[in-house]
């Protein structure tokens, strides 16, 4: 299969080819993974076209398949979820991760993996446009059905009025703070791995997250936390004047740690500063 | 002043304070060669520099002057009027206006003294803590006689109800703390789970269907009606439950416990064993708890059992089941005490 | 001039006034000259007394506002993420008076930034009492006042950041529960009598609150003014230095000048205080939201001088709880937390008699001991100290992994060694150097102070050239005295060496007095001087007109 597969994108011109492919794929694969996998988060078939299924599979193949296989099926993943070492493919299976997780790790830079480690960072440096991450997402959504990107009106915090946004910072501070912190600052977990700050990301990669659970991060789906307690919690998030902090320089928001730390350095540090120029003799 | 002089009297009382060369017998130590010349600040020889300190101190005082007046200023000029800028700009305002005031009038002031009090040092005398012979002796006299006095010595009747009625007066003191709170019976041992209890979202509330979990999933469970529970906070404490989907063939469940999940989603106290953090950092791939307090580690594949820092016990786990719609709910009530080790958790 | 009459007039008057009905005189004879010795390091203490002032002040402030009730409310403020929350008073009023108290919001910042300049200033305090021996007798007992005066601020601090009711301070108090509860046999007890029952419970609030606002501060005070009061029958302790003995106070006056320096600082620490409180947030319990047992947030962690004990239990392996004959024992709570404290307090308090037991030294001492004359000393307080930023350094581990991207599993591992290992090290290091820089204090008291300037002399040989000191430069050098270990010289006050005390004392003595460097005697000098070694000084003043200054060439010698 992988051969005909390889065979096939080489052959641009035959598109119906591939729309059977695909088919079957589904069937196959997709099918087969939905009859097994517990109910996934509301999955949406694909519903772009062949060609841009077809475009994303090539950049698929061309950049991601070392790893994740030709087939997007992946490779032996070890309990640890990591690659398997020296597994031919490491990467975990695509299949059924639906098109919101490709926008996810490929949008916010965590793939293509720049080097192994205790977990993917987010890297500034997006490698690829959006329309390139869009293709590969309805290349992979087209393997079997998973979480779709959040669509505008997902993603429109406009609406919150101040009793949702508060019920969105509670959700939040149950289901979220203990990993991100108090103020989305992020923090430690085991083995040097890490939730990440979430000051830089954007909506739909917060919801996308939610929605797919990545890396050691756990899945959130729309019927355990709604999508509208997902918008509110975004709400919340990216509108800095909606939580302001009128006391002044936060320190990092990391708690008592960075305020003790400052006390000694700022605090005692200027007034024993202080101390020494009471006790020196005036010229 | 009797006792303190000027510096510059004492200065070469020390006898002998150089070393003589050649003199035969040196002594065994060096002495102390008394205080050293007085140097004057330039304020003390030079009008002008006198002056200028002066004008230096006058000018921190006004500086601190002009901060006190603008704390009131802006205490009455920057109305709070429910806006955040608002109430930032204020503290800002007040607190750099209280700065100037405080730090301005106390650097005069050191200043002052500093540069154009006098800064030649003066000597005290110090005297030893402990009397004189003739002092102790007379003190010691005093208590004696006192003590003959009193009898104490000569009644021992007396001596020996005073000290039993001194130890005795404090004791009642402690009973007047019984009603601070009542006995604690069972309740660290007890939960409000209960056979049939359906578990609801925490914080949003609704139950919840196991369909509604995929896997990796997690949700934060209370058990339901605990709004109306009498003292919420406490059985909160003790209720709150962690649900998580793994894949079913990961879970080990210890022998007779085989039926404590459902489809691979498991209910563990979310209450650490250790000091009663929530454990609610869930690594989706590696199926580890950690507790953000101090980092004990549970392994979820492992029936929670501890892996890593300083928590003993495996947490608890709540036997689920679901209902005939699909709804979870819990078997029992937890098999154990949750939360922290007490003396009588056995 | 008139008004000047006036003014004398208006004086008299008030001190006729006052010394017929206070005895003024007679206080004025007895303290407005008092003399105080000037150093920058005897300030500390009086940071930590001013913080206490702004404490007292700013906390009456917050007292008008703050309401200690646990009752459930409806946050209705204008905080919009918490609109329609269900909190509790206290929450709400903490919250009220941030927001809608004019300065309340700096008020709060202030008071709680004072309690982490407080309780850092103590310890820094602490730390020159400690080094310069100013603990020796006759001020033990005063050290002793300090060490618990230690200990309540660190419980009056956290009493205090316990009751805004925020998320963070209520995870705090879940933890202290626990730490009551891992008592042996009583915990459950004492715990349900301070909570009123099951934790959090309602009560614990307002109780806190008598015991932050009342209880403690009315303690501490008492205990301050006895810590003050011993200062002046005492008089201060002076370092050592040409004109200082340890029958006099070298120093300024009370009135005017230290009445000028010491009131002007208070001024000088409230302003620094304010300063930081206007342009740096602490502790924004409204981002934490109000107190549920349910959520947490990660960085949990206590105010700093807590933090500690928090990463003492991190550290400690969970092996230790044990369960035997229906009971449970969780020594990995007990022993970080209580036994801990029991512990630091008992070598607090017992320090300066053990070192009066090792030296058998029962003499007064106002002198002030240089660190590094006291090496065994100085090692010993290193090593505290070291102890002590490992354990704190412990309780931010989730913190330091997370900004440098370290594995909190290998932090905790390396500080369970290093625990044990470093504060070994530090001890012997600190010793080392302290012997190191007597060595030094030695050669200098010899053949003078180096000048860097380097000559050649006829005979080709390079030389630094070292100048002479003055007496008043060498007399800092060799003031001090040494003391040997109890094998060699025993004191008048030793113990008899054939009891249990003795051995253990003459012990004490060999590991505080074994190494040392005894200062200069002035036989050493005269024989470095006439014993064909060179006092470059004077030899150079002929060298130099011939042979100019060659500096830096590449040998460095010293005559």
């Amino acid at each position: 299969m992988t051969r005909t597969l390889t065979a096939l994108s080489a052959r641009r011109r035959h598109p119906l080819a591939v729309v059977v492919l695909i088919a079957l794929a589904l069937v196959l694969v997709g099918g087969l993974y939905a009859a097994l996998a517990p109910r996934q988060a509301e999955a949406s078939t694909a519903t772009a076209s062949a060609e841009d299924v077809e475009a994303g599979k090539r950049l698929f193949l061309a950049n991601c398949s070392t790893c994740h296989g030709l087939n997007a099926q992946g490779g032996g993943v070890t309990e640890n979820g990591r690659g398997a070492e020296g597994a031919q493919n490491p990467g975990p299976s695509l299949i059924g991760v639906g098109a919101a997780s490709v926008d996810f790790q490929v949008g916010s830079g965590r793939m293509p993996l720049a080097q192994s480690g205790p977990q993917a960072p987010k890297v500034n440096k997006i490698r690829f446009s959006q329309e390139q991450i869009d293709l590969m997402a309805a290349y992979i959504a087209s393997l079997a059905p998973g979480p779709a990107i959040p669509t505008e009106e997902q993603l429109d915090v406009s609406e919150v009025g101040d009793e949702r946004l508060a019920r969105g910072a509670a959700i939040f501070r149950t289901n979220c703070a203990m990993c991100h912190n108090f103020a989305g600052k992020g923090g430690a977990l085991t083995e040097g791995k890490y939730a990440p700050s979430l000051d830089e990301s954007s909506a739909k990669h917060i919801y996308e997250a939610m929605l797919t659970g990545p890396q050691s991060m756990p899945v959130f789906n729309d019927s355990t936390i709604s999508s509208e307690d997902k918008t509110a919690i975004i709400a919340w998030l990216t509108q800095d004047e909606k939580r302001p902090d009128p006391g002044g320089l936060t320190l990092g928001a990391v708690g008592p740690v960075s305020e003790g730390l400052f006390a000694w350095i700022a605090g005692i540090g200027l007034l024993i500063g202080c101390s020494v120029w009471l006790g020196m003799k005036s010229s | 002043m009797s006792e303190i002089e000027r510096a510059g009297d004492a200065h070469g009382q020390g006898p002998g304070t150089t070393l003589a060369r050649g003199q035969g017998a040196l002594p065994d130590r060096f002495e102390n060669p008394g205080l050293p010349e007085h140097r004057h600040r330039m304020g003390d020889t030079d009008p002008k520099a006198a002056r200028r300190a002066e004008r230096q101190v006058a000018v921190l005082l006004v500086l601190s002057m002009i901060g006190s007046v603008l704390i009131v200023v802006s205490i009455i000029g920057i109305k709070y009027d429910d806006s955040f800028e608002r109430i930032s700009l204020s503290t800002k305002a007040i607190g750099l206006s209280m700065f100037l005031s405080l730090f301005a009038l106390g650097v005069g002031a050191v200043h002052w003294a500093k540069t154009l009090m006098p800064d030649d040092e003066r000597i005290d005398y110090r005297h030893r803590q402990r009397g004189t012979a003739a002092e102790r002796e007379q003190a010691v006299a005093i208590l004696k006689e006192g003590a003959a006095e009193s009898g104490l010595g000569r009644r021992p009747l007396i001596r020996n109800t005073l000290i039993g009625a001194g130890v005795l007066f404090p004791l009642p003191a402690v009973f007047f703390f019984r009603d601070t709170g009542p006995l604690p019976g069972n309740d660290l041992s007890t939960t409000m789970w209960k056979t049939g209890t359906y578990l609801t979202k925490d914080p949003e509330g609704g139950r919840i269907r196991a369909s509604d979990l995929g896997l990796g999933s997690v949700v934060h469970v209370m058990p339901e009606g605990i709004e109306d529970a009498e003292e919420l906070l406490n059985e909160k404490a003790k209720a709150a439950v962690l649900l998580i989907r793994i894949e079913p063939e990961l879970l080990s469940a210890p022998e007779g416990r085989e039926d404590w999940s459902v489809d691979g989603i498991v209910a563990y106290s979310k209450i650490c064993t250790h000091m009663g953090c929530p454990v609610a950092l869930y690594e989706q791939q590696t199926h580890h708890l950690l507790c953000p307090c101090h980092q004990s580690t549970f392994d979820v594949t492992q029936d929670c059992k501890v892996i890593f820092g300083p928590a003993k016990r495996a947490l608890p786990q709540l036997p689920i089941q679901v209902d005939a719609e699909g709804y979870l709910q819990a078997q029992s009530g937890f098999h154990e005490a949750v939360g922290p080790s007490f003396w009588e958790r056995g | 001039m008139s008004s000047q009459t006036t003014v004398d007039k208006l004086a008299a008057g008030v001190g006729n006034y006052a010394d017929d009905t206070a005895g003024a005189s007679k206080i004025v004879n007895g303290f407005a000259r008092k003399i105080f010795p000037d150093h920058w390091s005897f300030m500390l203490g009086e940071i930590t007394l001013y913080s206490f002032v702004i404490l007292l002040l700013t906390g009456t402030f917050l007292t008008f506002f703050y309401e200690p009730s646990a009752a459930e409310t409806t946050y209705t403020g204008i905080y919009a993420p918490l609109a329609g929350q269900h909190v509790s008073e206290a929450y709400a009023s903490s919250l009220r008076l941030s927001f809608d108290v004019r300065g309340g919001l700096l008020m709060r910042q202030i008071h709680h930034w004072s309690a982490l300049v407080f309780v850092a200033a103590t310890i820094v305090h602490m730390a020159r009492v400690f080094f310069t021996g100013a603990f020796r007798k006759p001020r033990e007992l005063n050290w002793v006042i300090g060490g618990v005066l230690a200990l309540l601020a660190v419980f009056e601090g956290f009493t205090g950041y316990s009751l805004p009711d925020d998320l963070l301070s209520g995870t705090g108090i879940r933890i202290a529960d626990a730490i009551i509860l891992a008592v042996p046999v009583v915990g459950s007890y004492i715990s349900f009598f301070l909570f009123g029952g099951e934790f959090p419970g309602e009560d614990f609030i307002p109780r806190f609150f008598t015991i932050h606002i009342l209880l403690l501060p009315a303690v501490m005070l008492a205990l301050i003014v006895v810590h003050l009061f011993f200062v002046v029958i005492h008089k201060h302790t002076q370092y050592p230095g040409p004109g200082r003995t340890e029958d006099n106070v070298v120093g300024f006056p009370l009135f005017p000048v230290y009445a000028a320096k010491a009131g002007g600082f208070f001024f000088i620490v409230f302003g620094v205080i304010a300063l930081i409180s206007a342009l740096v947030s602490i502790n924004p319990i409204w981002a934490y939201g109000a107190y549920d047992p349910s959520p947490v947030t990660a960085g949990s962690q206590p105010d700093w001088y807590m933090g500690w004990l928090d990463g003492a239990v991190r550290l400690m392996p969970g092996w230790t709880e044990i369960s035997a004959f229906g009971y449970t024992l969780s020594l990995n709570i007990f022993i970080p937390t209580t036994v801990i404290i029991l512990f630091v307090m008992a070598a607090l308090v017992a320090y300066p008699y053990l070192e009066q037991i090792a030296t058998g030294d029962k003499r007064e001492h106002h002198l002030l001991d240089r660190p590094r004359n006291a090496p065994t000393r100085t090692g010993l307080g290193v090593m505290a100290i070291t102890f002590y930023v490992l354990l704190w350094i412990s309780g931010g581990n989730d913190i330091i992994a997370h900004i440098m991207q370290l594995s909190i599993n290998d932090i905790t591992r390396f500080l369970r060694v290093a625990l044990f290992v470093l504060p070994a090290v530090a001890f012997v290091v600190t010793k080392r150097i302290c012997l190191g820089l007597q060595r030094k204090d030695r050669e200098k008291a010899l053949h003078g102070r180096e000048t860097g300037r380097i000559v050649r002399l006829p005979h080709g040989e390079f030389i630094e050239v070292h100048a002479p000191l003055s007496d008043l430069e060498r007399w800092t050098l060799v003031q001090h005295e040494v003391n040997r270990p109890m094998e060699i010289e025993d004191r008048v006050d030793a113990g008899n060496p054939d009891t249990l005390y003795g051995k253990f004392q003459r012990r004490l003595s060999k590991f505080y007095f074994e190494d040392r460097v005894e200062p200069v005697t002035p036989a050493e000098v005269e024989a470095a001087h006439s014993h064909g070694e060179l006092d470059a000084g004077e030899q150079m003043a002929s060298v130099e007109e011939k042979e100019n200054a060659a500096i830096g060439t590449s040998q460095t010698l010293h005559g």
